[in-house]
């Protein structure tokens, strides 16, 4: 089961036999009768509180389990963006913790996720927003994270292709956090599957979760696709799924489900090295290290499953990116697809206990949980092996019923 | 693209002309009821994967409200009925059933 390290050297020496000795990054073992704990999805959420499980609480008798591929869910559609300004209290602590343990990921998973602390700015263009901005500054200078405040000449000087006059919206000033940025996003997905089978757990994709069993208000296993596993601790980190899996268990969660669609455009070369989100317009976009324009926008607003978006929300995201970057205009639009995200009522996560004994829900990170899924295993792992953790405690689902909300309408602003 | 049926106005209306407002048939909680029904109410959400009822508003059209029956896996839309109605109509819930012969049924 030990894993052989990727290195300089390991690529010299697999030279010598054509590339022809690399081993598979990950087993595909079959689902064993019973787990300590089963992670249903294995997308980065699943796969990270998986690995904190092993690594930080010694728990390695884990399964993780996939209807589809690992990281084919939310975690491969999206736009990679990552950054810890928000402006509540617990949302800056579980957002900067991811964002500090992405700075080391490819190192501490021996996996290289292309992070890439370029920089990114929220533009202000309106004075309602630039208060908003302004102030979640504050806040996050009072909570340890890195950001300031920038004038429209600074924005101009770190993005040369932006157009600040207007006319709609000129642009004010921006929000910006310099170690923001983006990774790679299926390696994160794979470096985590690499390192949680190196531990002994088991990745076990197209294995469908289609019931769950309880006795006497506590879970005793999970009904698959290929056969009934039981487990003392269940994990539901599913994303846009987890209503379904949790009408499965019996309760409801206050979360919806949509579509969210992102798009990519031709390769160019390089023009724009931060990332640049508009909110105001609702358009966010970056350049990938193949140079194309990665381009997202807003939600639908009725509940989906299908993976696709309308198209109506495509054409309002690149009318208004092209009033910002005037450039744009003349590039064609490669790909474009859909992700089934899971939103809550205060735009904030819920890592959490439920109703039944020994079910934990990780879910309702929307638009934007791409950023925070180290952090959010790292929660998620020690509330599941120790009954409680300081960084998930105020995200409860029972916040609701309490009026107790994390609300991030703002920071959370436009869908990333 | 989602194209509606208004049941005030008769308009075929496309999705640009219309606002989601969520699932229908809510219970309304009213003084008095606990924190838990409170909770059911306004914030635990049924979500499925399949037969959805909800509720449109015909917000660029004649501005009114009205509830539809739609399946979130395909999008296939079963019909639109009066928002004053208190559960979908008969006719609607035959349709359905025909069409999603695994389906529950009316809650
Ligand atoms: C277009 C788009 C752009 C985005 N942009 C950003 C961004 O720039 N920055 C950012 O931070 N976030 C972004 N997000 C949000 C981010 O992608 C998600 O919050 C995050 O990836 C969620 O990860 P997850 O592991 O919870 O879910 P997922 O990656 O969706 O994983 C859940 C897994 O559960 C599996 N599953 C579901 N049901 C079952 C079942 N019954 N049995 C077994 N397995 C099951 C699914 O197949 C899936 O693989 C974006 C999302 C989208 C769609
Ligand atoms: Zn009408």
């Amino acid at each position: 089961m030990a894993m052989k390290r990727y290195s300089v050297f390991a690529i010299a020496r697999e030279a010598m036999s054509y590339h022809m000795g690399w081993e598979r990054a990950w087993r595909s073992p079959a689902p064993k009768r019973k787990y300590d704990a089963v992670i249903v999805g294995a997308g980065g959420h699943g796969l990270a509180t998986a690995y904190y499980l092993g690594k930080n609480h010694g728990l390695t008798n884990v399964a993780i389990i996939e209807k589809g591929w690992l990281g084919g869910g939310n975690t491969g559609r999206n736009t990679t963006i990552i950054r810890s300004n928000y402006l509540q209290d617990p949302s800056a602590a579980i957002y900067e913790k991811a964002r500090s343990l992405y700075e080391t990921m490819s190192q501490d998973l021996n996996y290289n996720v292309m992070f890439s602390p370029r920089g990114l700015l929220m533009l202000g263009q309106t004075e309602h927003e630039v208060r908003g901005y302004k102030r979640t500054v504050y806040a996050n200078n009072l909570q340890g994270v890195s950001t300031e405040w920038i004038s429209p000449r600074r924005v101009k000087e770190l993005v040369p292709i932006i157009n600040i006059d207007g006319p709609r919206y000129p642009v004010l000033g921006a929000l910006y956090q310099a170690r923001g940025g983006t990774a790679r996003h299926d390696a994160v997905a794979w470096g985590y599957a690499r390192a949680c089978s190196a531990m002994g757990m088991d990745v076990i994709q197209q294995c469908e979760v289609t019931g769950v069993r309880t006795e006497a208000g506590r879970v005793i296993g999970i009904d698959t696709t290929r056969g009934a596993i039981d487990c003392d601790k269940l994990g539901m980190v599913v994303a846009g799924h987890s209503s379904v899996l949790a009408e499965m268990a019996g309760f409801r969660l206050p979360i919806e489900s949509l579509a969210l669609q992102a798009l990519v455009s031709e390769p160019i070369k390089p023009c724009m090295d931060v990332v640049v989100m508009a909110n105001t317009v609702h358009g966010y976009m970056s350049q990938s290290d193949k140079g194309e324009m990665v381009i997202g926008g807003g939600t639908d607003g009725f509940n989906n499953y299908t993976q696709r978006g309308s198209f109506h929300h495509i054409e309002e995201t690149v009318r208004a990116l092209i009033e910002t970057f005037p450039m744009i205009s003349r590039l064609k639009m490669l790909r474009q697809w859909g992700g089934i995200v899971d939103m809550t009522g205060d735009r904030s996560p819920l890592i959490s206990k439920t109703p039944v004994e020994g079910i934990f829900v990780n879910c309702g990170w929307g638009t934007g949980g791409f950023k925070a899924i180290p952090g959010s295993g790292w929660a998620m792992a020690e509330l599941m092996a120790r009954g409680a953790s300081p960084l998930a405690e105020e995200f409860s689902m029972y916040r609701f019923r309490e009026g107790k909300f994390i609300d991030e309408s703002v920071a959370a602003g436009v869908a990333h | 693209m989602l194209i509606l049926e208004c049941p005030c106005c008769g308009v075929k209306a496309e999705e640009t002309e219309l606002t989601p407002g969520g699932e229908a048939h809510l219970k309304r909680c009213g003084p008095g009821s606990t924190d838990d029904e409170f909770d059911g109410y306004m914030f635990a959400r049924a979500n499925p994967r399949g037969v959805h009822f909800e509720r449109w508003r015909h917000a660029y059209g004649c501005g009114k409200w009205f509830l539809a029956a739609r399946c979130t896996a395909t999008l296939e839309v079963f019909g639109t009925y009066p928002a004053q109605s208190k559960q979908p109509p008969a006719e609607l819930q035959a349709k359905i059933k025909a069409r999603r012969p695994g389906w529950e049924g009316w809650t």
